[in-house]
């Protein structure tokens, strides 16, 4: 593939941006906020990827993932791993934050750093209630929460803030 | 004594710290414990790679994670005593769990400013993760303690029995000082005060007193460990003696 000019870096932006989080499916790596930037490296497509905790499981399905799109884009590709400065959630684009929820998903509470046994209020992602409470601090994955909805009485998985 | 020495200090604590942990995967008294304690590992173990990572690096000898994690004996093992306690029961685990992480929160917090860059990475994520390991561990530790007769008496047991090495934690090795100095690492001493206010906090609510330890128990940092480190290392390392260099 012929690949020259000024959009062939929004090019690899798109085609890596689009790749969904493997334990999220509902957002993109973009919107997450864990794929930090796109460049182009004499020719060479590389992107700076941030892993969500420490221990994540996902990093390096995602590390593949966003390297294979960007080889299907028909770029050669190589990922940076960033460290620092550490993710947080609030990273999170407007967007995937209301995809989380719309995909039943609390999104983090916006500067709600919990303290030591300071919890904050999370809304239900189904009815908006606040009357919410927290079930277990670790849910089906690192990032997640397990509470339930007091006034609907659902459970869900809410975004933990870090 | 070299930088790389301290920051495998540091790296065996959290590996073998998260291999305790991951233990309980399985046998955990519910399901929400048993989801807790994994993912705390997984911290602790991800946190460990990349300072195995950086320690294998500086060495210079060509050792990767893997090597410093699967081929070295319990004598060649930096690591507190404390991080290798069994888990024995709840209690215990949950009161470890509390002494590591608030000495580690204040410790990444100052690692921040660390004259190496991945020093600073990982203190950033890791610092984060200690604060709700301090939340859930000091949880539990007030539940038990303030809960039960048969609850309290077992905390007030872990309590005896893992304060004797606290104390091992704010001792810095001729390696750890070297680091120090080349401010790569805090300075471990320092964290005497943020780590007493924590406990005096959750313990106040735990009725639970952190008692006065005479003696405490010291050696982990000059391969001097217990029993049980032998037995943790003997499982985690047998695969990987077995089949050097497996994958899956
Ligand atoms: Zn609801």
């Amino acid at each position: 593939m012929n690949l020259s000019g000024e959009s062939d870096a929004g090019a690899a932006w798109a085609a890596a941006a689009a790749v969904p989080d493997p334990e999220v499916p509902c957002v993109s790596v973009a919107e997450l906020g864990i794929l930090r930037w796109v460049r182009l490296e004499e020719g060479v497509a590389v992107a700076g990827v941030t892993p969500t905790y420490s221990g994540c499981p996902a990093t390096l399905a995602i590390e593949f993932a966003v390297e294979a799109a960007l080889r299907e884009a028909g770029f050669e590709a190589r990922i940076e791993r960033l460290l620092s400065p550490a993710w947080t959630t609030d990273w999170i684009t407007e967007e995937g934050r209301e995809k989380l929820k719309a995909y039943g998903i609390a999104p983090p509470v916006n500067g709600g750093k919990a303290t030591l046994f300071v919890s904050v209020s999370v809304a239900c992602p189904r009815c908006d209630s606040l009357e919410t409470e927290r079930l277990s601090e670790f849910g089906s994955t690192a990032c997640k929460a397990q509470y339930r909805c007091i006034s609907c009485r659902e459970p869900f998985d809410y975004f933990k803030c870090i | 004594m070299a930088v790389w020495e301290a920051l495998l200090e540091l790296a065996d604590d959290h590996l073998v710290l998260g291999h305790r942990l991951s233990e309980w995967c399985g046998h955990a008294p519910m399901l929400e414990e048993d989801l807790a304690l994994p993912n705390m590992a997984l911290d602790l173990i991800g946190s460990a790679r990349t300072l195995y990572d950086l320690a294998g690096t500086l060495e210079g000898k060509g050792r990767d994670e893997d090597a410093l994690a699967y081929f070295r004996g319990e004598r060649d093992y930096r690591n507190c005593l404390l991080v290798e306690r069994p888990n024995e029961d709840f209690a215990h685990t949950v009161l470890r769990q509390l002494y590591f992480a608030a000495f580690m929160k204040p410790y990444w917090d100052r690692a921040m400013t660390s004259t190496n860059a991945v020093v600073q990475g990982v203190a950033g994520k890791a610092g984060k993760e200690m604060a709700y390991h301090i939340r859930h561990a000091g949880e539990w530790v007030i539940r038990l303690g303030d809960g039960t007769e048969e609850s309290a008496r077992r905390m007030a047991d872990a309590v005896e029995a893992l304060s004797i090495y606290v104390d091992e934690l704010f001792d810095s090795s001729d390696a750890a000082q070297d680091a120090e100095k080349a401010g790569v690492l805090p300075v471990r001493a320092e964290m005497r005060e943020a780590f007493d206010a924590v406990i005096a906090d959750v313990f106040s609510q735990a009725l639970l007193t952190q008692p006065d330890v005479a003696y405490g128990q010291r050696g982990g940092r000059t391969g001097q460990h217990g029993e049980g480190l032998g037995h943790l290392l003997a499982e985690m390392q047998s695969l990987h003696r077995a089949h050097p260099g497996a994958t899956w």
